[in-house]
């Protein structure tokens, strides 16, 4: 009977989720351009062992495909500076919308509001900002300071990327820590503030430790997010300046279908590579959250 | 029961995509040729009630990165207006059977049925919808304002270049020249210098010195400011990008794209500056542009072979390749027009001119250059080309090492061609 009631989900599980990932399997084993699979051709590890071609991975010019090693160092740095970026900018915020402030409702709808935006269009906003003749160096003009060059520039590109994602998703992070915040029991701040505990020390001691599972939570899904990059710092940067932003997602995207030199099978290798690593990452979560839990 | 049946039947219908009589257009724009295509699309449809032709509009984008999809997966529209026809010619069905009067088809369009056909095939697949032509645009007022005369006829790339650079330098303006980010477009500048891009055998062939030599002279002037570095570093990959709203927004005093974008420069350009084309800068081998189109093709996953026969026959009449070419300020492929003469309907005495300057440019092609378009792996070389000198550009690569980056990308399309 249980199995009766399992069964619709299982079927769309098996139809959405395994089917493809085992379709991707199978193109990852395959060469040529072709589209269907029975026309393309069986090369085993081939694609694996082309992206695996290296003399010295640290330096992804040494390597057969530069870009997929370019794409692996820029996601992973920018996994550490936007998750980093994001957690203290999330943290901040939900300790600010959780004290007594006016207004308190329309200052979390505002911090929440860029979770709502198309990722596309948080892309096109800032990329007119950053542009060349957009409204930031305009405004650098005005104040008698020289115009950047926001998205030409490999430096201030990288920046602009970490920047903008950490803008359109903080929102999101905050609202779970708020509710973290929230559920902290009032009376132990109270019993603090009668032992005369400095704000610092509360924060260490009380709501950080407390706030431990949400702060999991967050990091995981950050990180996860991070690795995946790909709709707004495409629309803002197209990748450039030269590989300076191209990230994992472009890679496979552009190898796969937007270059004319199409490779679904190398592209496809790439992101089994990639959900490879994402499924360590949801494990190690997995332990963090048992180990909270003890 | 019958309601299922109904429904089965309607279910499988659609998923056909295709009601009989049903012809679906994909189309793109560089200029006003969507409007004049609607028009004649309107018409196509007022006196062919038997056929339903509706036009999708897309972006260029999805052009060159979702129909190749679209159609290696045997999906698509019934007709498309496409620019990578030698690549895709194996898409395309062959119209033969369904024209009204083939020998018309080659008599008038044969000069261009190799660029969209697979190698060695008579099939009749399309016809191009415009000829294009590479070359410069000069913003004139620029250089009047800065006291810089026009290079004349025969000026190289180098004097060009400096010309641009003094109209920069006085004018204040963000660069002296920008060059869309395009592998066709740099491919002409390397072939006026000389460079082979077709071996011996047809293969790719690795870059010769002067091809090394463009490319170098190309990333120093990113270097030192003269090139607009915002068009080349604002994509990785072979991502395209036009420098057009660069040039209309007066940006830059000198420009090189291609005929295709002398509708879009005159409608937006309007008053606000002279401007005039300058076909193509020389090199110690010519000063050739790179001959290209677009083609409005038939697609052979078409469930209405028929259909799609009558609206491309009714698209090729003379009548028709004339009144589109003239309002569209468009270059023909059509022999007759051509030989007839057209009228251009503008009032802009600049896009007259450019027009007349790409018609003249035709004279000056090289015997590489009008190879290209026929040769399939064109657009492999092209993407090689852009994604290493966009690096080269950024900064990431010396151009020597963008060079052996290059080969090793030539080597494997030509690797492809051999298989």
């Amino acid at each position: 009977m249980i199995a009766l009631f399992l069964l619709p989900n299982m079927l769309i599980f098996a139809l959405f989720v395994l089917i493809p990932i085992g379709l991707n399997v199978a193109y990852s084993l395959t060469g040529g351009a072709e589209v269907f699979l029975p026309d393309r051709s069986f090369v085993g590890a081939a694609h694996y062992a082309r992206l695996m071609d290296c003399t010295n991975a640290l330096q992804p010019r040494t390597c057969r495909d530069d870009s997929f090693w370019t794409a692996v160092w820029n996601t992973l740095r920018f996994t550490v500076f936007q998750v980093s970026l994001m957690t203290v900018a999330a943290m901040i915020t939900a300790l600010i919308l959780n004290r007594r402030i006016p207004a308190k409702g329309l200052w979390r709808a505002v911090f929440f509001f860029p979770v709502l935006l198309s990722p596309v269009v948080v892309g096109l906003i800032w990329r007119w900002i950053l542009q060349r003749q957009g409204l930031a160096n305009l405004m650098m003009v005005e104040a008698g300071l020289p115009p950047v060059n926001w998205l030409t520039e490999r430096g201030w590109a990288f920046a602009a990327a970490v920047g903008v994602s950490v803008w359109a998703h903080v929102g999101f992070y905050a609202l779970i820590l708020l509710a973290g915040l929230q559920a902290i029991p009032r009376d132990l701040y109270e019993a603090a503030e009668m032992d005369g505990t400095p704000p610092a020390r509360v924060f260490w001691r009380i709501t950080l430790p407390l706030l431990m599972p949400n702060l999991v939570v967050v990091i995981t899904l950050a990180v996860i997010r991070a690795v995946q990059i790909f709709d707004e710092a495409y629309v803002l940067t197209g990748g450039g300046p030269g590989t300076a932003t191209m990230f994992l997602t472009q890679y496979i995207y552009e190898t796969g279908f937007a270059s004319p030199v199409r490779n679904p099978g190398l592209a496809a290798a790439a992101s089994i590579l990639m959900a490879g690593v994402l499924v360590v990452l949801t494990l190690i979560q997995q332990r963090l959250r048992k180990a909270e839990g003890r | 029961m019958k309601t299922t049946v109904t429904a089965l039947l309607l279910g499988s219908a659609l998923a056909t995509g295709a009601w009989a009589g049903d012809v679906r257009m994909m189309w793109y724009s560089d200029g006003n040729e969507g409007e004049v295509m609607a028009d004649l699309v309107s018409r196509f449809n007022a006196e062919n009630p038997d056929i339903k032709l509706t036009l999708d509009n897309v972006a260029y984008q999805v052009i060159k990165e979702q129909l190749p999809i679209q159609l290696a997966a045997g999906q698509g529209p019934d007709i498309a207006r496409m620019t990578d026809i030698k690549k895709e010619a194996g898409h395309f069905l062959d119209l033969t059977p369904y024209l009204a009067d083939p020998a018309y088809w080659q008599t008038n369009f044969g000069a261009q049925m190799d660029w969209m056909r697979p190698d060695g095939s008579d099939a009749i697949t399309g016809f191009m919808t415009q000829l294009t032509l590479t070359g410069g645009f000069a913003n004139a007022t620029l250089f009047e304002q800065a006291g810089v005369p026009l290079p004349g006829e025969g000026a190289t790339w180098d004097e060009w270049v400096d010309a641009a650079a003094k109209v920069q330098a006085s004018q204040q303006t963000a660069a002296a020249m920008a060059i869309d980010r395009s592998g066709h477009r740099i491919a002409g500048p390397m072939i006026s210098e000389g460079a082979k891009l077709i071996g011996p055998d047809r293969k790719p062939a690795p870059l010769d010195d002067a091809g090394k030599g463009f490319l170098t002279k190309l990333i120093g002037w990113t270097a030192d400011g003269k090139n607009l570095k915002d068009v080349w570093v604002s994509a990785a990959g072979a991502t395209y990008r036009a420098g057009a709203d660069e040039f209309i927004n007066a940006a830059v005093p000198f420009y090189y794209s291609g005929s295709w974008q002398v509708a879009n420069l005159s409608e937006k350009i309007g008053d606000g500056f002279d401007w005039v084309a300058t076909g193509s800068p020389c090199g110690a081998a010519g000063c050739t542009g790179l001959p290209g189109g677009a083609a409005l093709v038939a697609i052979k996953s078409t469930k209405n072979p028929q259909d799609v026969g009558k609206v491309m026959d009714w698209f090729a009449r003379e009548d028709i390749v004339k009144e589109f070419s003239e309002r569209a300020l468009f270059l023909p492929a059509h022999k007759a027009v051509l030989e007839k003469g057209l009228d251009f309907k503008t009032e802009d005495p600049h896009a007259k001119a450019a027009l007349n300057m790409f018609v003249k440019a035709t004279g000056q092609l090289t015997e590489e250059a009008q190879q290209i378009p026929a040769w399939t792996p064109a657009s492999d070389v092209y993407a090689a080309l852009v994604k290493r000198v966009g690096e080269a550009m950024a900064g990431e690569l010396s151009p020597e090492d963008a060079f052996a980056r290059i080969d090793a990308d030539i080597a494997e399309a030509a690797a492809k061609v051999a298989q």
